[in-house]
């Protein structure tokens, strides 16, 4: 049924498809890795181990990843979206049983050749199936109470299981990814109304409740939002970060200090300088002009997105372009607050640039998705 | 669901509409976070820099104080004195041959020192300092610290090190530290980065190892500006660590010294234990060495001497050394035998020399026997036929059990190295150990504290402390922990009749006190010090048919490692007994002529506040025994500085 929707015989076919892909977008990504490369290459000392070959290898992987995901046509996704969706329930459930069973806290489940996070993939599944259900429901529906109770169901569902883990940060991302598709999709201003006036109050309940048996957080939660108001008072421990992060940042200056040349991140001051802090050393290896060019990359791919989403007809195309670009956006935003000293830090990866392997690849997996949605759109009339 | 066009127009607008507006939004948000980008790196820079570059701030870990260690009195066993040394950083120094070379024409280094130097430069991180030098002098470090201008990287360190004012005296109980080595890294799950510290001294024997928690106190740390070459330019801040816990141990010093001394010349053990609460008043292993020498980092050959006397001066006999118990075990087999009801208190056995049993003749001590023997002439002349036939009557595993009531083949806690657990051997014990079926022969041997019966000093100053008391008196060494009592050993009722009970100590008192009692030369006239014992000759060696034909060598005709061990244990003053005392002198021959004189001296400090009374002696051995106990060579401890420096 749904298949007849599109306008099959508008869209390319075979190789043709090449031809029609988003290739600035794609140059935007590599462009992207490739500055990451150079900060893991420079954190390493000047050395291709032990993390940038890595980590270009699984660019590579993901890359590769990404032209399939986007060969397949778009529709194909649209219907298995409630599949992937509850397939990465299951996962996360899994990774409650095997942490249960002692495997320790983890997080992730081997696959033999990488380390799958379920929460990362749920990132992507969850938006997919909130676009495949905005675009089955009738679009006068959308802001009847009983239609939006289902979408929030989906979005709490998952976001209960990745705070049981705990991971605060994903968390975040998943109920804000999905309330941004639900916006996008045109549900009634007053029930984000509501819902943010009700979060203000939660917030209030959380700091009220601190030290009554009744504490709604755990206790290095706590201590991870007292830093972040006021580093100072805990300069060895968890406020450390954020003050030599501030520290290298900011030492940059307006050209930094040239390539391989930061002093911060090679007195090793900063544990996970190759991981969550790798913008520092951006920043102060190439000063303001390196950073906000880096920003500037990642809004021009945001950009890119928004144009490719709005003129896109296919309402779940769209919707899912919209839900994959906030996805993009909050990673790298909460990390650049997050090193700025503007949010908490919660341990957000910075998006392509950061090592790490699971990340990358679901990213470049959803941006796949993103082509596929811009290959197959419906063209002409 | 197909859409209608109009839908799908309405739907496309309201999309591009609200994408709209969230692309806004991140757009904003975007360049909140250039200006703040700006912000830092534009308008702040210039602090940044500065906190970055001229004055990088460093985190040093002030090593907390550790604690001291007092013994009963108040006497320091071990305390914490001035070190002056010297540190590398290595990023700092630039060559280090060179570096080191010129501080090598500051103060006198040796080729050793160098050696350890290096090795330990390359090992840690550039920016790590690392020791060169240890305990120098004032005037080396004066030395130092004038010529500090040509020697970068180099600073002079004042530090504090352990130090055991007694010396050899408590080596074995208060042990000592020495600098963390990689293999204890290893073994802790989750490592304190105090231990990181370059030389880094924790406990490794004894008091010191077992009570290294207490006793190591927490890390504080120092934020210090330092400028481009490592200069410290000034401490922005501290936060003071926490003092290790102060120890009061139950040991007196003066009587620990006397044992020592005492035994100076002998390999042996010796315990007395106080029967009020348990507490160990002197635990003395001879001979001792000086623990200063291990924490100073002890010179091979000093090491050699010590590993390859063979009176094993490292060891602790006191704890881990095990002994056949010879007849001191005797208590236990008959406490067993009377509690059993297999025999009474007036019941005499026939002791003709031997007991024949399972076609083998299993001998008394004494070739002719002694006749008719009842429980009182058994203990007083240590009949061994007596404890054969009561043995076979009462059943091994009665007397293991016994045993084990009375502290023998059992572990005590006490914070030492290696306490052993000693064996009370039973049946069971036999099979699963030996895998071999019990036989009579083992019973026979083990009613006199021979064969598989193996107990160390420490158990048998508790046998016969709870035989003197009938309470579980059970030991312990530490009185307080920074001022706060320990729970006391005094110990419950054992549940042993009080008609037993004091059957066996008119035996034992028998054995100190009567003409023909084994030590009645050793005895006490002193009413109010009167002791009660019994003596322990153990075999370390079979005697075989063709040598006891031929008649028993003497001992002193042996090499020394194969003539008995000599044993004695007490317990006194007789009325109202305060202590057990337990001795041990290693293939010292007839436990009544090598270890029963030891014990009384022993015991009699132990009683009186200072040394022991001429007149509690018998008027014959008076001039002796002054003469013996004026040639010991006792120790008035140090009045030292504790190095006590907490502000």
């Amino acid at each position: 049924m749904s298949y007849l929707e599109y306008n099959v015989k508008t869209v390319p076919t075979g190789w043709r498809k090449i031809l029609y892909l988003n290739w600035p977008l794609i140059l935007l990504l590599s462009a992207v890795a490739c500055v990451g490369f150079m900060m893991l290459f420079s954190v390493a000392g000047g050395s291709l181990g032990p993390w940038a070959s890595p980590q270009m290898k699984r660019f590579a992987m993901g890359m590769a990843g990404m032209f399939i995901v986007a060969m397949v046509p778009i529709w194909f996704w649209r219907n298995t979206a409630a599949l992937a969706y509850g397939l990465s329930l299951l996962l996360l459930v899994a990774v409650e049983f095997f942490g249960a069973v002692g495997m320790g806290a983890q997080r992730w489940i081997d696959l033999g050749f990488m380390r799958l996070q379920p929460s990362e993939l749920t990132k992507i599944t969850l938006v997919m199936v909130l676009a495949a259900y905005y675009d089955l429901l009738d679009i006068k529906k959308v802001s009847r109470p009983l239609f939006v109770l289902i979408p929030v169901g989906l979005i709490l569902l998952p976001t209960f299981l990745v705070l049981r883990q705990p991971d605060l940060g994903t968390a975040l991302l998943l109920l804000i990814g999905g309330a941004v598709v639900m916006f996008v999709a045109g549900v009634h201003w007053l029930y984000f109304a509501a819902v943010g006036a009700m979060g203000g109050g939660l917030v209030t309940a959380v700091f009220f409740s601190r030290g009554t048996d009744w504490q709604l957080l755990k206790d290095y939660q706590y201590r991870r939002i007292d830093t972040f108001l006021d580093p100072a008072t805990d300069p060895l421990g968890a406020g450390y970060h954020i003050t030599q992060s501030k520290i290298a940042l900011g030492s940059g200056g307006w050209a930094g200090r040239g390539f391989m040349q930061g002093t911060q991140s090679r007195l090793n001051f900063l544990p996970e300088k190759h991981t969550d802090f790798i913008f520092t050393t951006l920043a102060e290896e190439f000063g303001f002009v390196g950073a906000f060019s880096l920003l500037v990359l990642y809004a021009l791919i945001i950009l890119f997105c928004i144009v490719s989403a709005i003129n896109n007809r296919d309402r779940f195309s769209s919707l899912l372009i919209f839900g994959i670009a906030t996805t993009f956006f909050l990673f790298f935003a909460l990390n650049m607050s997050m090193v700025m000293g503007l949010a908490p830090v919660v341990g957000v990866p910075l998006p392509l640039v950061s090592y790490g392997g699971s990340a990358m690849l679901v990213l470049l997996a959803a941006f796949g998705l993103v082509q596929s949605a811009h290959v197959h759109r419906p063209r002409g009339r | 669901m197909r859409h209608t066009p109009k839908d799908i127009e309405e739907s496309a607008r309201r999309v591009s509409r609200r994408g709209l507006i969230l692309g806004g939004a991140q757009v904003a948000f975007m360049s909140v976070l250039a200006m703040r980008m700006r912000y830092m790196q534009v308008n702040q820079a210039e602090e940044f820099r500065l906190l970055a570059e001229e004055n990088r701030v460093n985190f040093r870990l002030i090593p907390p104080t550790r604690g001291l260690i007092f013994d009963r009195n108040g006497q320091p066993l071990a305390g914490n004195e001035q070190n002056y040394s010297v540190v590398m950083v290595r990023e700092d120094a630039g060559d280090v041959d060179e570096a080191l070379a010129r501080l090598g024409r500051v103060i006198p280094l040796s080729d050793d020192d160098i050696a350890r130097a290096k090795k330990e430069l390359k090992r840690r991180s550039p920016f790590v300092p690392v020791t060169i030098a240890d305990r120098l002098t004032w005037d080396d470090l004066a030395e130092v610290a004038v010529n500090a201008p040509a020697l970068p990287g180099i600073t002079p360190e004042v530090g504090l090190s352990r130090s055991y004012p007694l010396q050899e005296d408590l080596a074995h109980v208060v042990g000592y530290v020495g600098p963390v080595s990689d293999y204890d890294l290893g073994k802790l799950e989750d490592p304190d980065p105090v231990l990181q510290i370059p030389r880094f001294q924790i406990g490794k024997t004894g008091v010191e190892a077992k009570m290294e928690d207490q006793l190591r106190g927490k890390a504080g740390n120092k934020r210090i500006e330092v400028n481009a070459v490592g200069r410290v330019i000034r401490e922005l801040g501290r936060t003071p660590g926490e003092a290790g816990a102060d120890l009061q141990l139950t040991i007196d010093h003066g009587l620990q010294n006397f044992m020592q001394a005492r035994m100076a010349d002998e390999s042996a053990a010796a315990v007395v234990i106080d029967l009020a609460d348990g507490d160990i008043l002197g635990i003395a292993s001879a001979p001792s060495f000086d623990p200063n020498k291990f924490v100073r980092g002890i010179s091979v050959a000093d090491y050699r001497a010590l590993t390859e006397n063979t009176y094993r001066p490292l060891a602790n006999k006191t704890v881990q050394g095990l002994y056949p118990p010879g007849s001191t075990f005797k208590m236990v087999t008959a406490m067993a035998a009377l509690e059993a009801g297999v025999i009474g208190p007036e019941e005499t056995v026939w002791c003709p020399g031997f007991l024949k049993t399972g076609g083998r003749r299993f001998h008394c001590w004494k070739r002719g026997g002694h006749g008719h023997v009842n429980l009182n002439e058994s203990l007083q002349q240590s009949c061994d036929v007596y404890y054969y036939e009561i043995s076979k009557r009462v059943g091994i595993d009665k007397i293991a059990a016994m045993a084990r009531r009375l502290g023998v083949g059992v572990r005590h806690d006490l914070p030492m190295s290696a306490v052993a657990e000693g064996i009370a051997p039973d049946k069971a014990w036999k099979r699963e150990n030996r895998g071999e079926e019990w036989l009579i022969g083992d019973t026979l041997n083990a009613s006199i504290g021979q064969g598989l019966v193996l107990a160390s000093p420490l158990q048998l100053a508790v046998m016969t402390g709870r035989i003197a008391t009938g309470r579980a008196v059970s030991p312990r060494l530490i009185k307080s922990i920074n001022g706060v009592e320990q729970p006391s050993g005094a110990g419950a009722d054992l549940g042993i009749s009080p008609s037993t009970l004091s059957r066996i100590r008119k035996g034992m008192y028998s054995v100190s006190n009567t003409r023909r009692g084994t030590a009645y030369r050793s005895r006490v006239e002193d009413d109010a010090l009167k002791l009660a014992g019994k003596t322990g000759t153990s075999q370390v060696r079979n005697i075989t048919a063709a040598e006891r034909a031929r008649g028993v060598f003497r001992n002193s005709d042996l090499p020394w490692e194969r003539r008995d061990h000599a044993l004695f244990v007490c317990f006194a003053p007789v009325d109202n007994p305060r202590i057990a005392v337990a001795l041990v002198v290693e293939h010292g021959g007839g436990g009544s002529t090598a270890a029963a004189p030891i014990a009384r001296d022993i015991t009699l400090r132990a009683l009186s506040d200072g040394m022991p009374p001429l007149t509690a002696y018998p008027q014959s051995q008076r001039r002796e025994a002054e003469e013996r106990l004026n040639a010991l060579k006792l120790r008035t401890p140090p009045k030292s500085d504790t190095g006590r420096s907490r502000a």
